[in-house]
């Protein structure tokens, strides 16, 4: 028997940028909200090598969550761990502990894969859009599902796009490639096409290194807008970054969790000098 | 790791202490001035109130560059922070050690009215506090920092005995009044001066332990709380 998770809120019809923000007694979007995931003693091997030693951290829903730390450390590792990118390395494996979303253990062999990555998008370093139009590369994921109905996946686009701070810039060439936008248009396409689907929670890697200012400036407000429907888990080397859009930080080294707390803290008075050091830029 | 602007921090750090180091020997020197009725030394006082004035707007300047250019972040975002408030402070510790000297001109002129009483002692206790708490923005002591804060209601009490014999001797010799009002602002300088050792001594705090503990009573708790309490991971 296949797991699958609970479907989501409603139809894909339902609007991504009208979709209204849940906020019932028992779910504060604050501080306290709750963990929508749950890392529990994970260890992580790519085949005999260990990658993430005994990380254990909750990540709260409609917050964003940095990852930081130096390169090989083991943040983008278990940022793929959320969605179970890491099986499609030959010998990548959760060795020990459990990740659990909504309390499902996501590794449980009954769990549908297509199903999590439904839920938990991801948006990557590089802007990847697919050398389609842009309309289509918001549609996507919504025609593999088996949606044909056209105005259905005409609102799908229009929200989209407005969810991802695009739609002023390219309502008018929608059937335009997708090839032809700037990266910052590109990968805030990227954005809109992981958000057609309606996930909850969405993984981003390095979103902005490949982005100028301007562009960066972009993502990172959409960041703030979209954390009010999404819970976003962001790897990033840029701790201006970090401090500026993150409600949460986690700081990883050499495979392990050094020191995880809210974001203030961790720019003001981190307990762990190594945090200190890192974040001051004195290693790394 | 070593970075190529680290230097910058150092010099922020010894140009603080430098500062200090001046608003101490102005008020020592209004002080001694005042005692001795000395006007040379009381307009030399004066007269150098401008450097410690230049000092407050180098370290500022100071500071808005090392944000601007380096992006500090937790102790050392603290360590610019913190030394913009006590520069402040150290540059209002230099206008009331000018204050002294201005009234200790005045009362050289006058036939010497000998209730100074408790001045000197006043002075003393505010210089070791300013001492006391400038130490520890070379050693980040909390604890050193607390003993300061909890001298400061000696030096009230101090200001405030010496407000109510001036006042009583105000009430029996009239002819005494002017300069008994002055005796009384030079200890309410000096209580002055304790005050502002009393604010960089809290400002250390929160450069040693990340914790703010200015208008409560945390200063006089034995414990301090643990600052920014993290969330379970």
């Amino acid at each position: 028997m296949v797991t699958t998770f609970a479907p989501m809120t409603e139809s894909v019809a339902s609007s991504v940028a009208s979709r209204p923000v849940a906020v019932a007694p028992s779910t504060p979007v604050n501080p306290a909200a709750r963990a929508i995931i749950e890392i529990d003693d994970v260890d992580f091997n790519y085949g005999a090598a260990r990658a993430l030693y005994d990380i254990t951290l909750n990540i709260q829903e409609r917050q964003v969550t940095a990852f930081i730390g130096p390169s090989g450390c083991g943040k983008s590792t278990l940022l793929r761990c959320l969605n179970r990118m890491n099986d499609l390395i030959d010998g990548a494996h959760v060795s020990a502990g459990q990740i659990r979303i909504d309390g499902v253990n996501i590794n449980d062999p009954r769990v549908d894969v297509i199903e999590l990555r439904k839920r938990v998008g991801m948006v990557f370093q590089k802007s990847n859009p697919f050398p389609k139009s842009i309309y289509e590369n918001i549609t996507y994921g919504l025609r593999i599902q088996g949606q044909k109905n056209k105005a259905r996946l005409d609102e799908v686009v229009e929200r989209s796009l407005r969810g991802a701070a695009l739609w002023d810039e390219v309502k008018d060439r929608l059937h335009e490639s997708a090839l032809g936008m700037s990266g910052g248009q590109q990968q805030r396409l990227c954005i809109a096409r992981a958000i057609a689907v309606e996930p909850e929670i969405i993984l981003m890697d390095e979103p902005c290194s490949a982005l100028d200012p301007i562009a960066t400036a972009k993502v990172e407000e959409l960041i703030h807008e979209l954390k009010k429907q999404f819970t976003i888990v962001i790897v990033t080397h840029n701790m201006q970054q970090a401090a500026r859009c993150s409600d949460r930080t986690a700081f990883f080294y050499l495979g392990k969790l050094i020191e995880y707390a809210d974001t203030r803290t961790i720019f003001m008075n981190p307990a762990n000098p190594q945090t200190e050091a890192y974040v001051s830029g004195r290693f790394g | 790791m070593k970075r190529f602007f680290d230097a910058e921090l150092e010099a922020f750090r010894s140009h603080i202490l430098q500062m200090g180091e001046r608003a101490m020997d102005q008020t020592r020197l209004a002080m001694k001035a005042l005692l001795e009725a000395d006007i040379a030394l009381a307009d030399k006082v004066i007269a150098a109130d401008d450097e410690i004035d230049k000092l407050e707007v180098q370290i500022d300047d100071e500071a808005i560059r090392y944000m601007t250019l380096r992006g500090p972040v937790a102790s050392e975002l603290r360590l610019i922070v913190v030394g913009m408030k006590a520069s402040h402070d150290l540059e209002r510790v230099g206008d009331e050690a000018t204050g002294i000297a201005r009234r200790a001109r005045k009362l050289a002129i006058e036939p010497p009215l000998e209730l100074y009483g408790d001045l000197p002692r006043m002075s003393k206790i505010a210089l070791e506090m300013l001492r006391d708490a400038l130490d520890c923005f070379v050693q980040e002591d909390e604890q050193k920092a607390l003993s300061v804060i909890r001298r400061d209601p000696e030096v009230d009490n101090l200001n405030r005995a010496l407000y109510r014999r001036l006042t009583s001797y105000m009430i029996e010799k009239p002819d005494t009044i002017a300069r008994a009002l002055e005796l009384m602002f030079i200890s309410k300088s000096l209580e002055r001066i304790a005050d502002h050792a009393t604010n960089i001594a809290e400002e250390m705090v929160f450069l040693s332990k990340g914790l703010d503990i200015r208008h409560s009573d945390i200063g006089k708790q034995a414990v301090l709380p643990t600052p920014g309490s993290n969330p379970p991971v």
